[in-house]
Formats: structure tokens, sequence, C-alpha cells
């Protein structure tokens, strides 16, 4: 029973990572229909910058973190994905690939190729008590600023005028602009608030794995993007429901699983997503504008 | 054509082609400060063309167009409405998945002042319909209640011209005499429309001036009944004939 416990609460945290980092991917699909391999590198970047800063303060850490990935995020909007804006997403796709590529290969020649320790937010690797079950501190965190996080992007969209605008650009971007909404400004935002949630993932990562090294961003990204197609792309409760599954699903596989079968959970991972979109093509929510294009 | 004090809307000489085939061709016209202009023609006459170039929705090969006397030369699509001209386009496109009053206030978006809860009040006001399914998500309206909300749309941006593209398209005949009755209203208000349409009928009723347009040109123009009268306005209309003649 405590075990369960245990485990549930390990499942829900890390299925918030992936919720928070399928809501960063579904944000920019869902304003401009591009699949942003290179949201890894925001996390990997903001890893790094943690590395950089945490010597000297957590507080400085922390805004390091959300400042590389927002400005990292704000210049490859610029560089490469605004002059393909309107461009079908076969093109966008393979150009965050690329992106992606171009990013991770200029951090592996600055900073090398080896993982590097990162004593970050020690103090949260303690156990504490909750009724009897003794529980990583850093789980709790962990769900406790994945759900603000949720929350605030949840409120960002509904009660303020960029959301609204965001939401309009995310089902018809023409419509909006006709109604005078500023194409820039709001992919602009979006890809600030990926990046945010970036840096806060990239955080958690580096106090539970106490590592950062170049590739660090990219397993999340591919896991939780199988979680954005579960959740219905163009949906964005649906990518942050279907991230937290598959992160739920994948911690659960790791405890049920005969010892024999845990390095393939993956695979049963992906054999669940082809069976919701056996059933489901379009995912468990799928977004009226998507369904209109098909 | 009437020469008028200020044209909220001028085009001059405008051709838009696609590629090689030209889908407008020399098309010049104004419309005046409160004045009803209908723009009527067979599907494919170039109408909705000439309605994206304006709304800078399509690329233009050549020729001027002026919203309340400033030019459109480079301006983005989402600046026309900031100069006065708002759109109600084909196929309505009203955000579907936003509720009634969140589409309303899309509407607003280039404005910043306090009035803006006062005007959403002010379109419940004149469509009631709309007012009891305020939280309602605008995809569950019906057709005629999806135009009447992409109208009170365009109306939040305090527009000086509205611009219509085949507002009756699909539409029950009652809806469409809803719709064209909202269209004298607004004009009573002193904003400018200019309205592309196939049903000729209803345009009719309620313009001052109208043009026809077959194979991206003007064939006709002039004053309703004026047009109703003159021989050439079958062949115009269906495009069978191109006399050429353009008379006021």
């Amino acid at each position: 029973m405590r075990e369960a416990a245990q485990v549930l609460v390990d499942a829900v945290s890390v299925g918030g990572l992936y919720a928070l980092t399928a809501l960063g991917i579904g944000m920019i699909f869902g304003v401009m229909r591009l699949v942003n391999f290179a949201h890894a590198d925001l996390i990997t970047f903001a890893g790094y910058a943690i590395l950089l800063f945490f010597a000297q303060s957590t507080a400085l850490a922390v805004v390091g973190a959300a400042l590389a990935a927002i400005v990292l995020a704000l210049i490859t909007e610029r560089a490469a994905f605004r002059p393909l804006r309107g461009a079908n997403p076969e093109t966008l796709l393979v150009s965050s690939f690329a992106v992606s590529f171009f990013l991770e290969k200029t951090l592996i020649m600055v900073v090398g190729a080896r993982p590097k320790g990162v004593d970050f937010l020690p103090g949260l690797a303690r156990q504490v008590d909750v009724a009897g079950v003794r529980l990583q501190l850093l789980h709790l965190v962990t769900i406790a600023i994945s759900l603000a996080l949720l929350a605030g992007t949840t409120w960002l969209l509904r009660a303020t005028r960029l959301g609204l605008e965001m939401r309009a650009a995310a089902e018809n971007f023409q419509m909006a602009e006709a109604l005078g909404v500023r194409a820039n400004r709001v992919i602009a935002a979006a890809f600030a608030i990926s990046g945010l949630l970036a840096a806060a993932v990239a955080c958690m990562i580096v106090a539970q794995t106490g590592l950062v090294q170049p590739r660090m961003g990219l397993q999340l990204v591919v896991i939780a993007f199988v979680g954005t197609v579960i959740g219905g792309l163009g949906s964005l409760p649906g990518a942050a429901i279907g991230g937290f599954f598959v992160g739920v699903g994948s911690i659960l596989l790791q405890a049920l699983l005969p010892e024999a079968l845990r390095p393939f959970r993956e695979a049963f991972v992906f054999v669940a997503v082809a069976l919701v979109l056996i059933v489901r093509p379009l995912g468990l929510f799928p977004s009226r504008s998507l369904r209109q294009r098909v | 054509m009437s020469v008028r004090s200020e044209a909220v809307l001028r085009v001059e000489d405008l051709t838009i082609r696609y590629e090689s085939v030209t889908a407008v061709k020399d098309a010049t016209f104004e419309v005046g400060e409160g004045e009803i202009v209908a723009i009527i023609g067979p599907n494919g006459a170039g109408k909705s063309s000439l309605l994206s170039a304006i709304t800078a929705i399509a690329p233009r090969a050549r020729g001027r167009i002026e919203i309340c006397e400033r030019s459109t030369d480079g301006v983005p699509r989402s600046e026309i409405v900031r100069l006065g001209a708002a759109l109600v386009p084909e196929g309505r496109q009203i955000f579907t998945s936003l509720s009634v009053i969140e589409n309303l206030k899309l509407g607003a978006t280039i404005r910043r002042d306090g009035e803006i809860a006062s005007d959403l009040e002010a379109v419940f006001a004149e469509f009631p319909v709309l007012a009891e399914r305020r939280r309602q998500m605008a995809g569950l309206l019906s057709g005629g209640e999806q135009q009447m909300l992409a109208i009170g749309r365009a109306l939040m941006s305090r527009p000086r011209l509205l611009m219509l593209d085949e507002p009756s398209l699909g539409l029950a005949p009652m809806a469409i005499a809803r719709v064209y009755d909202k269209l004298t209203t607004i004009r009573s208000r002193g904003v400018a429309i200019l309205v592309a349409e196939q049903n000729a009928a209803r345009a009719f009723a309620v313009a001052d001036r109208v043009l026809i347009m077959s194979h991206g040109r003007f064939s006709l123009s002039g004053r309703p009944d004026e047009i109703k009268a003159h021989r050439d306005f079958d062949g115009a209309y269906f495009g069978v004939m191109m006399s050429g003649a353009s008379w006021s």
C-alpha cells in the first residue's frame, strides 16, 4: 500500500513534467502548426544555464534558466521559423529538426558531450512523512509546480486579451489577423511561454537527476510529443492530459513490468499509443480547426 | 459615378492575378460615406478576389486601394481593420471553439478605449439571439445566427466601412431577409457598406449603387433601378455579352 502510494506520487510528478513539455509543444503547434522539436534544446539550454549559475545562488540559476530558454525560443522564432510562416507543416517540422540539430551540436562543440553533475536544490532530495507514507519532497514540489504552471497557463489563455487572441489564432489565423490580431505578437508570446515552460521542466529534471547533458531534452520531447498526439494535436488541454498520461504510464510500467521487460517499457507505451490512435485517430480531444482541415 | 466629399474606399485600376490567371482587371470604384454599394456577379466573376485584395489577403498585380483616404500599399492584413474597414468574410469564419462573447470581444481587438463593454451590450441589444447565447460555443449557433455573430463581431471594431462577402450564402430566405434588414440599420448609423453577392435580388433592394461584375470586369454600374432597366443587364450579369458599357 505504501509502496503503491510512493509509485503513484512518482508517476504523477513525472506525468506533470511531460504535461508541461507537451503543453509547450502544443502551444506552438496551435498558433503556427509547427511541431517544434527544438523545444528539446530549450530544455537543454536551460539546464546548462542552471549548471552555470547554481553555485552562486538558486534564484540566479532559476532566473538564468528561464531567460536562457525564453531568449533562445524567441531567437529561433525570429531567425528560423518566421521566414517559414505559412509554409506547410512538413517543411516546418523538418526545419525544427534542423534547428534542433544545430543547437545540440553547437552546444556539444562548446561544452562537450559528457554529462556534468549539478547539485541543484539538494534541500529537496529528502523524504517527508505524509500520513505515514514516506515521500520524496522533490516529487511533491514537482507536482505543485506543475499544477501551478498549468493553472497559470490556463488563466493566461482564458482570462487575458493575449490569451483570447492566441486561442483565436490557433483556430483560424487568417481570420484573427483580419480582426487586427498581430501575428508577430501572438507567435512571439507563444514561443516565450513555451520557453518558460521548458525552463521549469529543466529545473525539475536537473534537480531530480543531478545531471545535465546535451541530449537531456530530446527524450522528454519525443515522449511528450507522443502525448500531444494522443491528446489531439491542436488542443491544449488535450496536450497537457496526453502528456500527463504518457508520463504516468511509463513510470507505472517501470514499476509493474517484470524486471526482464523493463528496458522495453517504451515499447509498451508506444503500443498503448497505437491502440489509442486506432480507436481515435485524431486523439482523445481533437481540435475543431484540425478536424475541418482533414 | 457621383462625386462625393470623402470616399471610405477608393479602388483605382486594380488588377489581381493568380499566376497566369487574371481574376480582376482594371477595377475602379468608390464607396462614399454612409453608402451601400453592391457588387453583383456570378460565381467566379472576381468579387471575392476583389474583397481579398482590399483586405490584403490576396496580392494585387497592379492598382491602388485607399481606405479612409489612406493607401493600403504595404499594409499587412492585421492593420486593414485599423484603417477603418471591417470584414464579414465568406463562410462567416466565426471562431467555433470560442464562446459568442469571446468572438465579439475579438472584434474589438484593435480598441483600447473604455467603451468596449457598452458596445458589447449594444450588439446584444441589436441581436437578441446572441445575447441569449453569449456563453455558448459559437459553433453551436445556426447558420443565420453565425452570420449575425460575424456582423456583430465586425461592428465591434467601430468600422467606417463594413465589407460583406456573400452574406446570404447557405442561409434560409428568412435569415437572408434578417441580414439585409440589419444592413439597412447599420447604414443608418453612418457606416458605409460594400457587399459582394450572387443573390442579385436582395442586393438590388438595399443598395444605393450596384456594380455588375463578370469575368473580372465591371460591365455595368449605376443605381439599381437604372441597372434593371438597362437592356444589357441580363447579358452583363450572366457574362454572356461583354458590352463594356459603363454608365451612371
